[in-house]
């Protein structure tokens, strides 16, 4: 059965090669940080299901005295010009769109069938995974398809996830890290003290103070976690049940789905989103780490505004 | 109240503008200290923590391929591509963008798109390349303002689209925690009460996106 270890193997020999790549580049001076910075990551999806807890920690806390004492080097500028990439553009056509196009189909494609194919009774894919590996095998096929479309040398891909996976640098670790914390948050009893805080400090009197506490809280809350999943159990144990729903009679389906698209709102606003906010900041080479943020920030206070008006008018309806 | 303390470290650590890769990690070893667990368990749980959420880097799996056809001209093809629509507006390309991911997104096909995959090589290139065809040569800082329009429509077509299929993550964590309240709802009922929402967002995004170009235009003068 292919499991979600294959699609790690996968990533870690990715990881590996932009760690060698980095190794032998002479011209750049924090060679030796870059690549104990990604040898580091790599090992943590080749060997970290096998290390032991303890080690996979020191395995981060590892990565970030890199980072932090020793500074990671920049991305190399790209090797061929914009005069040479046009040139090439102009030659291969849409066929360049073929194996960009490939990632979508081929994991929406795999979605449909990895569920279905099994050999003597057992599922060909692990059926709990299944998105995640056909996101694996796509960006295999799509690179395998690139290739042979382009007569790339092989080394080539590897040269270029170096140069891409430098750009991003750090922030290609902070989404995971950030669901390291909210874990961390959890086990320490985060969520239930801050449940407390409102309800002692918050007056709640009337249905539409408590509607828009609710919703209001979700997005707060979620701009600290980062995560409306971590906010949603947290503000709906504290005032959505038993105010909207136990106190003022609120339907609870109203305010459940509704609940969770506030606390999206508040995805929209924060930092600690990294792999939304921050991860694009750094695909895209913007100087302002804030930018996409900013952008977002007006859509999103419309939107809750919005969503605590759908709800105040949803959830009391008869 | 102690526990909180990885809130603060958070908080401060992003005001100061620290390396947010270092306040997280510091935080969260923080947080397990003031629970009152000792180092060794600290490090332990945090690593485990780091090691189960692999699956969140998975998407990195993308770079080799999108490398590869960058390095070939896709970007510049993308660009070409676009600028032969005369009607494309920067505004319009991500208008496009943004009714298709929520669409896909709510027949459950979240992974039709995504920064590394589709934004980076395809759909801001596109904008850049609309913004361009009609206002000439753009400057740096239009280039970075349309890029940062284009990962917002990205984040937004897939938040306030996925709710409206009944499989997803979300609904799913909402039907989980009200059935430890013996609450028993359907997911098809709480995929209903997203669609007022959806459509809020569409329509209020649409009217950003449409002064967008708007504002491009009174700024870069348009071409006739």
């Amino acid at each position: 059965m292919i499991t979600l270890e294959f699609v790690y193997w996968i990533m870690g020999l990715m990881v590996a090669g932009v760690a060698i790549v980095n190794l032998r580049d002479r011209t750049n001076p924090k060679r030796y940080n870059n690549a104990i910075f990604w040898g580091l990551y790599a090992a943590s999806y080749l060997v970290g299901s096998r290390l032991p807890d303890f080690a996979n920690g020191l395995i981060v806390i590892g990565m970030v005295l890199v980072l932090t004492i020793g500074k990671l080097g920049g991305a190399p500028p790209e090797e061929a010009t914009r005069a040479e990439r046009e040139a090439s553009a102009a030659r291969w056509k849409n066929l360049l769109f073929i194996p960009a196009l490939a990632i979508p189909a081929v994991t929406v494609f795999g979605n449909i069938v990895f569920k279905k194919l099994n050999i003597g009774g057992v599922p060909l894919v692990d059926p709990k995974q299944v998105t995640l590996i056909s996101l694996g095998v796509a960006t295999v096929v799509a690179l395998i398809v690139g290739l042979v479309l382009l007569r790339a040398p092989l080394i080539s891909p590897v040269v270029e996830s170096r140069r891409l996976l430098d750009a991003v640098s750090w922030a290609a670790v902070l989404p995971q890290t950030l669901a390291a914390l909210g874990a961390m948050f959890a086990l320490a009893g985060v969520g239930p003290i801050v449940a407390q805080i409102l309800q002692r400090w918050i007056p709640l009197d009337t249905p539409f103070a408590v509607v828009a506490t609710y919703t209001v809280g979700m997005a707060l809350f979620t701009t600290i976690m980062g995560n409306a999943f971590a906010a949603f159990p947290v503000m709906t144990a504290a005032i959505g049940l038993p105010l909207i729903v136990g106190k003022f009679g609120g339907n609870v389906v109203v305010m459940a789905a509704v609940g969770m698209l506030s606390g999206f709102c508040g995805t929209l606003m924060t930092p600690m989103a990294a792999n939304f906010n921050i991860v694009p900041v750094a695909l895209l080479e913007l100087p302002d780490s804030n930018a996409v943020i900013k952008t977002q920030i007006p859509t999103a206070i419309l939107l809750l505004i919005a969503n605590t008006a759908i709800m105040y008018f949803g959830v009391f309806r008869k | 109240m102690l526990p909180l303390i990885g809130i603060a470290i958070v908080v401060a650590g992003f005001a100061l503008r620290l390396n947010p890769l270092l306040v997280v990690v510091t935080a969260a070893l923080a947080t397990g200290l003031a629970a009152g667990h000792g180092i060794v368990d600290v490090i332990a749980s945090f690593g485990k923590a780091f090691t189960d959420s692999r699956t969140v880097g998975i998407v990195w799996l993308a770079l080799p391929v999108i490398g590869l056809l960058e390095r070939a001209g896709l970007k510049e093809r993308a660009a070409t591509v676009i600028s032969s629509i005369r009607v494309a507006t920067a505004g319009r390309v991500l208008l496009a963008y943004l009714a298709i991911r929520q669409i896909t997104a709510a027949l459950g096909l979240t992974s039709l798109g995504g920064h590394p995959q589709m934004v980076r090589p395809l759909i801001a290139p596109m904008a850049e390349g609309a913004a361009e065809s009609r206002l000439g040569e753009l400057t740096q800082e239009t280039r970075y303002r349309i890029r940062a329009n284009a990962a917002a429509v990205d984040n937004i077509g897939v938040f306030f689209g996925e709710d409206i299929f009944i499989a997803i993550g979300s609904i799913l964590l909402i039907r989980g925690f009200l059935d430890q309240n013996n609450i028993h709802v359907e997911p098809a009922e709480l995929a209903v009460w997203a669609v007022p929402t959806a459509i809020c967002a569409f329509v209020i995004h649409a009217i950003r996106l449409i002064m967008l170009d708007r504002s491009l235009a009174a700024m870069n003068g348009e071409k006739k």
